[in-house]
């Protein structure tokens, strides 16, 4: 075995039995959390770093997802539950038509068309209190009371997402991906219908973006519009996450969601109470400088970046795709 | 009827002001092809400017202009040159990197006006806020028609900039081609920097403008960045013609929208607007003009 | 019933008439050239044939199938691949993962459009550049590329598109042999080319067009001598 075979052992045993060695149930939230937009930043950077198509709007897909399982509740009378089977569909049809409308486009119409339909479901949400309560949002009751159980239903999503992501990378589609992102014109000579493809990759991405969504309603017990349709707390961070990782890589966003999520919590709680208070109400503030300073100096992401550091010491040339780099 | 008609008027007015907005949008997105999704904050930090100036200094807001225009141009010329223009230089997986950074911007210019001003809403009122002129029975409110005439005065300007001067036509001939505007000698990264000033610029006269009638928060760049880029896209993306009818067509929308559906849905309008126009008219209303 | 042809192919940009009214056919197992001055119009008839842009009158007939209206993707399926003037790697992949790409046209499983790949790699002796990233090519190894990927798609009409500008002596000389090679695969080709020498020395038959209109066809030698050519690349005496 290679050694960073070992150390990915490791961390995956370590991620298995952390809730088990951890007692503290603010540590377990972290780690809920970070699993969650593992499975978001694994979604958005299918569509966005492998196919090309840089959307905006991931947070129609994680909102749709949570509002299927609250009204699963409020409307259906059933276990929000059933929302983790349902909202997977849901948001797939959703996509297809969000789709439709705009793969038509490309670059920064494509850019702009995403946020503008998810800042309109955002606004529907809102207005159509009949359905969706409004602002008010949505409370339910939840399951379990040990978080416990809620990480290791993560665990396994989050799992279960990178590994699906990682068969269609392998996969003839993975490359069709790639190949649309890199040249959509040269795509199409080679017999590659972008938009079909394209539809493929945003509807395994919105799958999973809705699975996240319908998750978080069942952890969290609380949903509004202006959460879980956030532009900047779901849309550009999703972004974040998969770029501070890496973009067009399997384990990069995975990494930026810890690291985010980490971070995030590290500045909300003023570095755990060891500063003023005044430094927790900069956490947005800080949200934003490290955006600017990722896109400045990380472009490509910790992952993105290791791959080259990585290749100019060992002549490794088994990477599954070498879509990543520079 | 009455009521038509003064909606009319309302949303005419309002959207000189959504012109001068979308200008500065589409001169950025016509010179760098990139959509500035820090345009409202901008213009909410031009209110911030005329919100101190009218508090401690007693200045009235339409000679603020003077200060807030200035100060904003300087400021988005710092920003192209350290933060937008760097990123030329490198190659990343995700090509939008540059919008990705105005969202950054964006962010941290919120964040540090709520750090110096709270969340509050603050709001300027001038012995002249609202006042109103009637003309028969349509009410046009006073700050309102000044605040036009100034945007329309500002727009004129800027046309005879883009137009008559020599600076203007490079930043003209590095919208239309980049590659041979080089090759003629035009200093791309400073037209760039004049080109982003501008239109921080012409952001801060419309938040200045907008002041002695709107409220202000940290938040309220949001909405107005969504406006301008609806805007920008409706005129046709890089039209400067375009942008202005872009704007009108917004005011009215808007207004329409809020008497005759409801005021809630006010900002949906906008943006079902919007979609409409990417999927059916892609061009935007310059394919309707052909200017 | 003809291998490929177009009837009055006509194609208007606006009041700029780009392509007018061009009819040829191609015999299977040839070369046909498409030759005429700059902007006469002949990376437009590629652009029509291959659906990168609609045709507003006239016919494309491949194999007996009406063109019109296909999507690019759609008419690669039917077997006509093609290269572009301004050569399209796909940057971020290694040169055999962009051939790869066109070969999952044929297969849906990795392994067999690997072994597919490498194989036309070896016969457009780009082997040993295989694990290269594509944007690090050199101009020379970037046309073979895109030569590898049109023939990765499997057709049975390829359309290159000035493939040898640029190259240098030597390497247009083992470009004529590839064209050569593939041809004797059984592969038909049209092509696009400036370089007299090369066109003159490879084409079974040539069509010359300028200012989107057709003004000879025939063998080189007819071709050559025909003095409408020579006015139209020369200028009038």
């Amino acid at each position: 075995m290679k050694p960073n075979h070992w150390s990915k052992l490791i961390i995956v045993l370590f991620l298995a039995i952390f809730p088990l060695i951890v007692p503290s149930d603010y540590y377990r939230h972290i780690f809920i959390l970070a699993l969650m937009w593992v499975v978001i930043g694994s979604s958005w950077n299918l569509l966005a770093g492998y196919t090309g198509q840089v959307s905006f709007g991931h947070a129609a897909f994680f909102g749709v997802g949570a509002y299927t399982a609250g009204l699963c509740v409020t409307k259906l009378h059933i276990s929000a539950w059933w929302g983790m089977l349902l909202a997977g569909p849901v948001c797939m049809v959703v996509a297809f038509f969000i789709g439709c409308v705009c793969f038509r486009l490309r670059g920064p119409y494509f850019n702009l068309a995403t946020l503008a339909i998810a800042e309109i479901f955002r606004l529907t949400a809102i207005v159509w209190r009949d359905l969706t309560e409004g602002m008010q949002g949505i409370l339910i009751m939840r399951t379990f009371r040990n978080k416990t159980y809620y990480y290791y239903f993560a665990l396994i999503l989050a799992a279960a997402c990178i590994y699906a992501i990682y068969r269609v990378i392998r996969s003839k589609w993975g490359y069709y991906f790639v190949a649309i992102r890199e040249d959509q014109d040269a795509a199409e000579s080679m017999g590659i219908s972008s938009f079909r493809y394209k539809t493929f990759s945003l509807l395994i991405s919105s799958f999973f973006t809705g699975l996240a969504g319908a998750f978080y309603m069942n952890y969290m017990g609380f949903i509004d519009p202006e959460v879980v349709f956030s532009l900047y707390f779901i849309s550009i961070m999703a972004i974040l996450v998969a770029i501070i990782g890496g973009a067009g890589t399997i384990w990069g966003p995975a990494v930026g969601a810890f690291i985010m999520v980490l971070l995030q919590e590290t500045f909300r709680s003023s570095f755990f109470g060891l500063f003023p208070k005044w430094v927790s109400q900069a956490h947005v503030l800080v949200f934003g400088l490290l955006v600017i300073f990722v896109i400045r100096y990380m472009t490509n992401g910790i992952v993105g970046d290791w791959i080259k550091v990585q290749r100019l010491w060992s002549k490794n040339k088994e990477q599954p795709l070498a879509s990543t780099g520079s | 009827m009455d009521v038509f008609i003064q909606t009319m008027v309302s949303g005419i007015l309002i959207g000189g002001i959504y012109a001068l907005v979308g200008l500065g949008m589409t001169l950025i997105m016509g010179v760098m092809r990139i959509i500035n999704l820090a345009h409202g904050q901008l213009m909410m930090v031009a209110m911030y400017i005329t919100f101190v100036l009218y508090e401690y200094f007693n200045i009235d807001p339409y000679f603020s202009l003077l200060v807030s225009m200035p100060a904003l141009f300087l400021l988005g010329v710092l920003i192209q040159k350290y933060l937008l223009n760097p990123l030329l230089r490198i190659e990343s997986i995700i090509p939008q990197n540059q919008i990705l950074m105005t969202v950054g911007v964006a962010m941290v210019l919120t964040e540090v006006m709520r750090f110096i001003f709270q969340s509050d809403y603050k709001s300027v009122k001038t012995p002249y806020s609202s006042a109103v002129l009637y003309i028969s029975s349509i009410a046009f409110n006073f700050p309102m028609l000044i605040a036009f005439g100034i945007a329309m005065l500002l727009t004129a300007g800027l046309f005879f900039f883009l137009l008559k001067t020599d600076t203007g036509k490079s930043v003209r001939a590095t919208a239309q081609n980049k590659d041979a505007a080089l090759l003629l000698g035009v200093n791309a990264e400073w037209i760039t920097q004049l080109t982003y000033g501008l239109g921080a610029a012409l952001a801060a006269a419309a938040g200045t403008l907008l002041l002695p009638i709107y409220y202000l928060y940290p938040d309220v760049g949001g909405p107005f960045t969504l406006k301008a880029f609806i805007i920008t896209v409706l005129g046709g993306l890089g039209s400067t013609v375009g942008a202005i009818m872009g704007g009108l067509v917004l005011g009215v929308a808007e207004s329409l929208g809020a008497t005759y559906i409801s005021m809630a849905l006010k900002d949906a309008v906008g943006m079902v607007i919007f979609v409409l126009v990417l999927v059916f008219m892609p061009g935007g209303l310059k394919t309707l003009t052909k200017v | 019933m003809n291998f490929f042809e177009t009837q009055h192919l006509t194609k208007a940009f606006g009041g700029l008439i780009a392509v007018n009214d061009v009819s040829f056919q191609v015999v299977k197992g040839e070369i046909h050239g498409l030759i005429g001055p700059n902007g006469s119009g002949k990376t437009t008839v590629f652009n029509l044939i291959n659906g990168y842009y609609p045709i507003t009158s006239g016919k494309i007939l491949f194999e007996g199938h009406e063109l019109n209206g296909l999507p690019t993707w759609k008419i690669c399926k039917l077997g006509i691949g093609r290269t572009f003037q301004v050569v399209k790697p796909l940057r971020r992949m290694t040169v055999l993962e962009n051939v790869m790409c066109s070969a999952f046209n044929l297969t849906t499983r990795r392994d067999v459009a690997k072994e597919k790949s490498l194989e036309v790699l070896e016969f457009c002796e780009l082997s040993k550049k295989q694990d290269f990233q594509a944007k690090g090519l050199t101009i020379g190894d970037r046309k073979r590329l895109e030569i590898a990927r049109a023939l990765a798609t499997g057709p049975r009409l390829l359309l290159l598109d000035e493939t040898m500008a640029g190259l240098t002596p030597q390497e247009q000389a083992e470009g004529v042999k590839l064209i050569r090679k593939i041809r004797d695969a059984g592969i038909t080709i049209i092509i696009v080319e400036h370089i007299m020498q090369v066109i003159m020395n490879i084409c079974d038959r040539i069509l010359c067009i300028n200012y989107g209109q057709e003004i000879a066809g025939g063998t080189p030698a007819e071709v050559a001598n025909n003095q409408a050519v020579i006015e139209a690349y020369l200028g009038k005496e």
